[in-house]
């Protein structure tokens, strides 16, 4: 689950890492209250949208003056911001985070992740701030340097002394750094974080050592002990069929694909998708319904696909393993009279109970194009939504 | 013979009361599984389909002779769960479980430094070898015995490879679904060395998905040391990036962890990509038949 930079920087705050000061703000005249109440005579409006490359897009202004922060909060508020990280389509900006101008000296990374090939959490660093983290990757890799965290005892302050010597901090701001790594650690580890990436971080001509932007994801699977960060769910930056999916316990994304897709297990949701395209079809979604699925929620799923304007036929393709096909039938039956199903619909039946399922379908006196096999459904499907 | 498991193992189940624990313990015991007890903390003492149930794991394993377990604990608790059963000295520990938080799998992991017991999953099907022992989800039938070891991240594509097979009449000595977590017990090359040193089998089939780096490994590590033949197929070819398809494990993130770079590491190192997940079968068989070997392969019925 991600989070807006503001809420990122708030858990951070909580934890004692430092950042900036700043408030949100919802339309221009919040933000001039924010930057007043802030002082100084710098300010930094920043469009506060799930998706980074918001600096590249036009999305962080620096304003000189008050009348400047209304100017640019005006202008942000309500645009769609485009960056590499939203699609051609874009972000509507509908919030804003207004910081106090810091003397910046040098930007560095840090980043926080689960690193699968060693099972640990590992902390990243790099001279090279500002710049993604992959970029730096493919150029420069001997410029990243990573600690390893031994659970058993957490990030221990020689690491991150290590780490910020190896990254170049000024020694005079090192134990700033070390203080700022160790806290930060904890906010992975006690906020179940599946990613915690400030970049850049800064040292202040000041004498600070602080996170110029947070970006926080936070593990799914972790949030029923996560209550407060659940809180900070903002459903706007989310899509309107993946919320409706997620009630009934659907694993569901949206594609720009024409044909729409209900399958059970993740992997061969994602075959699916694989095989449309392979001949030349294009997928409308990811769905997932699960291994234990009912009628009820192959309904809801079949309803969530049809609600998308793009679909132009469906593809079941079920491997009935636990799942009975006839319970898949049923549903799909159900579903059909319930929605009017106007659009072709080709159902793939393999596994317990297939006869049944299939015998269900064919006396259901609906017009359902039934397949073979996984090639025989996804050849049908793209042959019908042309 | 086979990996992991085979007709001497003698099954516990962990969280056996709960309506999922209960209903697979009675799908594995009517497959034939040796189900020897089960652990539910609070109701020891009673039993569930003829079988004891004991409060903690140490128990039942004293009393049963148990050398393996499976969990169908719910996230939650679920890691707690496979630590008892570590600290137990079960051989094999099987994890079912899906939704387990990633840090929670990360102290397990160092748990299981140093300890006997090896680790299946979590967020898995299980693992099955072919009329001697089914331990998880995967439905029994469609399974054959014979001589092709399979291994995955996912379930439903397992079953649908194992269809693929058993239609032709190729059977499987040991299928393992090592489970779609990003943090897991068992990785490829775990299993794809136990396959190796098996005699019984001859081929393997690993079927992969975006997300990390372990296939691109497998695949290195299969160049440098495998002699079967192994048939190879990755999902998620159309998966945008950033997104989690389902699986905790398949993302694809900075750029890393794409369909493509697998399946190009993958044949770059001698491996046999199906182009679909509808030919994976087609293509054992082809490569089966290229080498002169399929005849080893068919089971007569």
């Amino acid at each position: 689950m991600n989070v807006h930079e503001y809420q990122g920087k708030e858990v951070l705050k909580k934890f004692g890492v430092q950042v900036p000061n700043g408030y949100v703000a919802f339309n221009a005249d919040e933000a001039v209250q924010a930057a007043q109440s802030l002082g100084g005579n710098l300010w930094v409006v920043k469009a506060q949208i799930h998706a980074g490359g918001r600096g590249k897009a036009g999305g962080v202004k620096l304003a000189k003056s008050l009348d400047e922060v209304r100017e640019f909060a005006n202008e942000l508020i309500g645009k769609v911001l485009v960056t590499h990280q939203t699609g051609p389509e874009g972000k509507e900006i509908k919030r804003l985070l207004i910081e106090e101008g810091c003397p910046i000296e040098k930007e560095y990374y840090i980043g926080v992740v689960i690193d699968r090939s060693t099972n640990s959490v590992v902390m990243m660093g790099s001279e090279e701030g500002g710049t993604e983290i992959e970029e730096v990757a493919e150029k420069t890799p001997e410029k990243i340097f990573k600690e390893v965290v031994d659970p058993a005892v957490g990030l221990l302050p020689f690491q991150a002394n290590r780490l910020a010597n190896r990254i170049n901090i000024p020694k005079e701001k090192v134990r700033e750094a070390v203080k700022f790594m160790l806290a930060l650690y904890r906010v992975f580890v006690e906020k179940d974080c599946a990613i915690a990436e400030i970049n850049p971080l800064v040292t202040t001509t000041d004498g600070r050592v602080m996170a110029l932007d947070a970006k926080l994801n936070f593990d799914s699977n972790a949030l029923y002990r996560q209550k407060d960060i659940v809180a900070l769910r903002d459903l706007d930056e989310e899509d309107a069929k993946e919320i409706e999916a997620s009630k009934y316990d659907l694993s569901y994304i949206a594609l720009d694909g024409n044909i729409g897709c209900m399958v059970n297990g993740a992997g061969l949701a994602m075959a699916t998708m694989d095989i449309i395209k392979h001949y030349s079809g294009d997928p409308a979604n990811f769905l997932d319904v699960g291994g234990g699925a009912t009628a009820e929620k192959v309904t809801e799923a079949f309803k969530i696909i049809l609600s998308d304007e793009k679909v132009k036929g469906i593809f079941v393709n079920i491997f009935g393993g636990i799942m009975k096909c006839d319970v898949i039938a049923d549903g799909v039956i159900q579903a059909a009279k319930q929605v009017e199903l106007d659009r072709p619909l080709v159902v793939r039946l393999e596994g317990t109970n297939v006869e049944l399922g299939k015998k269900m379908l064919n006396e259901s006196g609906l017009a359902i194009v039934a397949a073979d096999s996984m090639a025989d459904g996804a050849q049908k499907i793209v042959e019908l939504v042309k | 013979m086979s990996i992991f498991v085979n007709k001497d193992t003698k099954v516990i189940t962990q969280g056996i009361t709960g309506a999922v624990g209960l209903f697979h313990t009675q799908q594995a015991l009517a497959y034939g599984t040796q189900v020897v007890g089960g652990v539910t903390p609070g109701k020891g003492g009673t039993t569930v389909e003829g079988l004891p149930v004991f409060n903690t794991v140490v128990d039942a394993v004293a009393a049963t002779g148990a050398t393996a377990s499976v969990i169908y604990v719910a996230a939650p608790f679920a890691a707690d769960a496979i630590m008892e059963a570590i600290d137990a000295e079960l051989d094999l520990v099987v994890c079912i479980t899906e939704g387990i938080p990633v840090l929670d799998m990360v102290k397990v992991r160092r748990y299981l430094e140093g300890k006997k017991t090896r680790l299946i999953g979590p967020n898995c099907p299980g693992v099955i070898t072919p009329d001697e022992c089914k331990i998880g989800i995967m439905p029994g039938y469609i399974h054959k015995k014979g001589h092709v070891g399979i291994v995955s991240r996912s379930g439903t594509l397992t079953y649908e490879a194992v269809h693929q097979l058993s239609t032709r009449g190729i059977g499987q000595s040991t299928a393992v679904g090592i489970g779609g977590d990003p943090v897991n017990g068992t990785n490829f090359i775990d299993v794809l060395e136990a396959f190796e040193n098996d005699p019984e089998t001859k081929a393997v089939i690993m079927i992969g998905e975006i997300g990390g780096t372990a296939e691109e490994e497998a695949a290195e590590w299969i160049k440098e040391n495998m002699t079967k033949p192994v048939v190879g197929f990755i999902g998620g070819q159309t998966a945008p990036p950033g997104k989690r398809m389902g699986h905790a494990g398949a993302i694809i993130s900075g750029g890393k962890g794409t369909a493509a770079e697998k399946i190009a590491t993958l044949e770059r190192c001698g491996v046999s990509v199906a182009s679909t997940p509808a030919v994976i079968g087609e293509t054992l068989v082809n490569l089966l038949e290229a080498k002169g070997l399929l005849d080893e392969f068919v089971v007569k019925s």
